[in-house]
């Protein structure tokens, strides 16, 4: 042993220390391998067509980035009582257009003196939705009690009684409209919907062929007929004299529509359980609403979800169609705005003031379901 | 089993509708179909006396009264003299018109950005994860008045457009439209038409001669360009036989617009842009799933027996992403064609503005007009769903 070591060492001068097999201090990797060099090399020069497609995208950046920024805050103007006005101090976009209509681009038409109550009630909206959403919140049981008041505090809140000032449903407006539609035609639409899948996978032959014309004709049918549905011959369906409240006209026909594409995302989940499980819930007695409640839903939910919240965004989105027959969420808000002749041709702040609105809470209902997704992976990660 | 019998024996009783699984399936049917004629009976009846207090009748006589207003975008012949049917029709066309065009773009761009997602290049991969989040997330109506809105305030006027001399004086790009050029087929564009006919058919003909061959001897044609310069030549060669019998119609300015030559007007040109880009953002990421579902080990499969890349993924990845990406794709053309019903909010005249807009405010058939258009959208839908179904079928996997 020692010998050998010897020997080496008279080599030491000319090939640098030597060592026994597998005590070799790692080398560091060579420098083309690691750092940014390697990573740009590898992610954006690794081949000519990707190099073609860098250039390519590089020049959509500088070709869009550039002229974007200046027109949205470098060449911007923020205040002002007129597009004139912003005219004459920037060239860009005039966010005070929007700063000066911005009470009712959220609030709509709701008396300026009340809008406290729809502040309280978008503060309760929160309380309600963080226990119901996250399950690692602290006295979350009480939150869930909260959250199952909730719809009638809101209700009276927004709506008035119970010795607060009433207010019409016609002075709702801006994305407090847009909160209300969505928000109620996603709590109603999911129980209907769950119902209309079990419906359409029934036993009984009726039961199933009404739900598969009631889904499938809804789902033929834009929304914007069943929303036309309700501005104009609703009314010819009731008892002669009754009159009903525009905006819960809407409010049904949205959640009827969204119950019927939720149905389908559910009826997918439902295939996707295996025939053993409800075979077993049987074999153990259940009846048919508890093999439902405790076995089938449970796993059909849970990998339905993903689904579930597209149709929530879809449903969310398309609580703008609503400006078609009238009602002022911030669209219609915006194009009435634009009417006014002080401030015309103003149109792209608006729609995209507005666009930035709608991906806020888009994205972050997507984004949620990613995360719950996660959570509820109880299976075999791979 | 005897046990069994004999409980099944003991007849019926009145607390089995409600016990027994059974009778009550047939209780439960009956008390269902009993609310719902009900139901119908209650609202048919409020249909009728509501109808009578106003002094309506219901009846489709209206759609031939004369419809006395003017439509921008006719395809067929059209005038305010003209019936309400036929502007119905004009409606449908229009509504047909966008839908197409969007499915196209929309098609050829989601499938662009799907694999541009899945790119190895992390700007460009990166680039089309904003744009699909941001279209998607961002509602279609809000979108369509978007570009409607840049395109009516942000494009010169047709004098200025004029005055710019457009692209070589021949296109212009105005706020009233894209202006080109329109082709006029003289005399004998009827021998072209003929050679396209007989080449379309030689190359059906060649396309199957071809794979008789390969599937007996191996030998392999270059199918897809040969049939490719035998349609395009073809046609070309029968039209320079002619002597180019073609001239072209190139707008001019005339008073406050362009008269002449083939125009997209701004309604048409917002909605189409706006409906494409948002259906491409959902469609890139049905691609890019499908892509996705594929596994490796496939592509390694067919690389290891030989196949070059172009073949590995025309013949391997992508037929079996297609069996992945058709079903979804489907729903993707039913949500355009129906979203395309927004363009009543910027005044292009499809099926819903007609119909349901200016017909049903001027004549106060409310449920008819309504009833139309809801049949018309069924229509439609059945029609695109009928023929993906066709198309699952013809792609997916072919099992014992």
């Amino acid at each position: 042993m020692t010998d050998i070591s010897q020997d080496k060492s008279a080599l030491q001068d000319d090939h640098g220390p030597d060592y026994a097999p597998g005590t070799h201090p790692s080398l560091p990797p060579p420098s083309s391998s690691v750092g940014p060099i390697h990573w740009i090399r590898v992610n954006l020069f690794s081949s000519i067509p990707n190099i073609l497609l860098t250039i390519l995208a590089v020049w959509v950046l500088w070709a869009t980035i550039p002229g974007l920024l200046n027109w949205a805050l470098f060449d911007a103007a923020f205040q002002g009582d007129s597009r004139s006005d912003c005219r004459a101090v920037a060239e860009g976009a005039c966010w005070a257009f929007i700063s000066s209509r911005f009470g009712q681009f959220i609030y709509g038409f709701y008396p300026v003196e009340l809008r406290w109550r729809v502040d309280l009630a978008a503060i309760g909206l929160v309380m309600a939705l963080v226990p119901l959403l996250f399950d690692k919140v602290p006295y979350r049981r009480f939150g869930l009690y909260f959250a199952a008041a909730y719809p009638f505090i809101a209700y009276f809140l927004l709506m008035g009684g119970l010795g607060l000032e009433p207010v019409e449903t016609s002075k709702f407006g801006g994305f407090m409209l847009t909160m209300v539609i969505g928000v109620t035609g996603i709590a109603v639409s999911l129980p209907i919907g769950i119902v209309l899948a079990l419906g359409r996978r029934s036993d009984m032959p009726i039961v199933r062929v009404l739900c598969v014309v009631f889904i499938e004709f809804i789902r033929g049918v834009p929304l914007i007929t069943l929303l036309f549905v309700a501005s104009t011959m609703l009314n010819y369906f009731l008892p002669p004299g009754t009159t009903f409240d525009l905006l819960l006209r809407v409010l049904i026909m949205v959640v009827l529509f969204a119950s019927a594409y939720l149905a389908e995302v559910v009826r997918g989940g439902l295939q996707a359980i295996p025939k053993g499980q409800t075979e077993a819930a049987d074999a153990l007695g259940l009846t048919y609403w508890k093999a439902m409640r405790l076995v089938i839903l449970p796993q059909a939910l849970k990998i339905s979800i993903p689904g579930i919240v597209n149709t929530f965004i879809g449903l969310f989105k398309d609580t703008t169609l609503v400006i078609i027959i009238g009602l002022l969420d911030p669209l219609g808000i915006g194009k009435a705005a634009l009417a006014d002749a002080k401030w015309q041709g103003l149109a792209a702040e608006v729609y995209i003031f507005i666009a930035i609105l709608f991906f806020i809470c888009c994205f972050g209902m997507s984004r949620y379901s990613l995360y719950l997704e996660n959570k509820l992976h109880t299976g075999h990660k791979r | 089993m005897a046990v069994a019998e004999s409980h099944m024996d003991q007849g019926f009783t009145f607390s089995k509708l409600w016990r027994d699984k059974r009778y009550r399936g047939v209780l439960m049917q009956i008390l269902v179909i009993a609310g719902l004629f009900a139901f119908v009976t209650f609202i048919v009846h409020n249909a009728i006396e509501n109808l009578a207090a106003l002094g309506k009748t219901f009846g489709f006589a209206f759609l031939n009264t004369p419809a006395s207003y003017d439509i921008n975008q006719a395809f067929i012949e059209y005038d305010s003299r003209s019936s309400h049917f036929r502007a119905g029709l004009v409606g449908i066309i229009n509504t047909g018109v966008v839908a197409v065009c969007g499915i196209v773009l929309a098609t050829i761009l989601g499938f662009l950005f799907g694999v541009l997602r899945l790119s190895n290049n992390w700007l460009v991969s990166r680039l089309v994860y904003c744009y699909v989040e941001f279209t998607r997330n961002v509602p279609v109506l809000v979108q369509i008045l978007l570009w409607y809105g840049i395109i009516v305030n942000s494009l010169p006027t047709p004098k200025v457009a004029a005055a710019d001399h457009g692209i070589w004086d021949v296109i212009f790009l105005s706020n009233r439209g894209l202006y080109i050029p329109a082709p006029v087929f003289g005399d004998g564009t009827w021998l072209a038409g003929i050679a396209l006919v007989i080449a379309i058919a030689f190359a059906i003909f060649f396309k199957i001669w071809a794979k008789k061959t390969q599937d007996a001897t191996g030998k392999i044609y270059p199918v897809f360009t040969i049939n490719l310069a035998v349609i395009i030549g073809l046609p070309l060669l029968a039209f320079a036989a002619m002597g180019f019998p073609l001239t072209w119609e190139i707008p001019e300015l005339k008073g406050f617009n362009f008269k002449g030559g083939a125009v997209l007007k701004p309604e048409f040109t917002a909605l189409w842009l706006a409906l494409s880009l948002y259906t491409a953002a959902f469609i890139a990421e049905i691609v890019r799933a499908g892509i996705q579902a594929v596994s490796h080990g496939q592509t390694e499969a067919s690389y290891a027996l030989g196949l070059k890349p172009s073949w590995t993924l025309r013949l391997v990845v992508i037929p079996q992403a297609l069996r992945v990406i058709v079903p979804p794709l489907t729903s993707q053309y039913l949500n355009l064609t129906k979203n395309s019903s927004l363009a009543i909010a910027i005044g292009y005249m499809d099926i819903v503005a007609t119909i349901g807009g200016i017909t049903l405010n001027q004549t106060g058939k409310e449920m008819e007009c309504v009833i139309i258009v809801m049949a018309i959208y069924l229509a439609f839908s059945l029609m695109i769903s009928l023929f993906m179904n066709w198309y699952n079928k013809h792609i997916a996997l072919v099992e014992r």
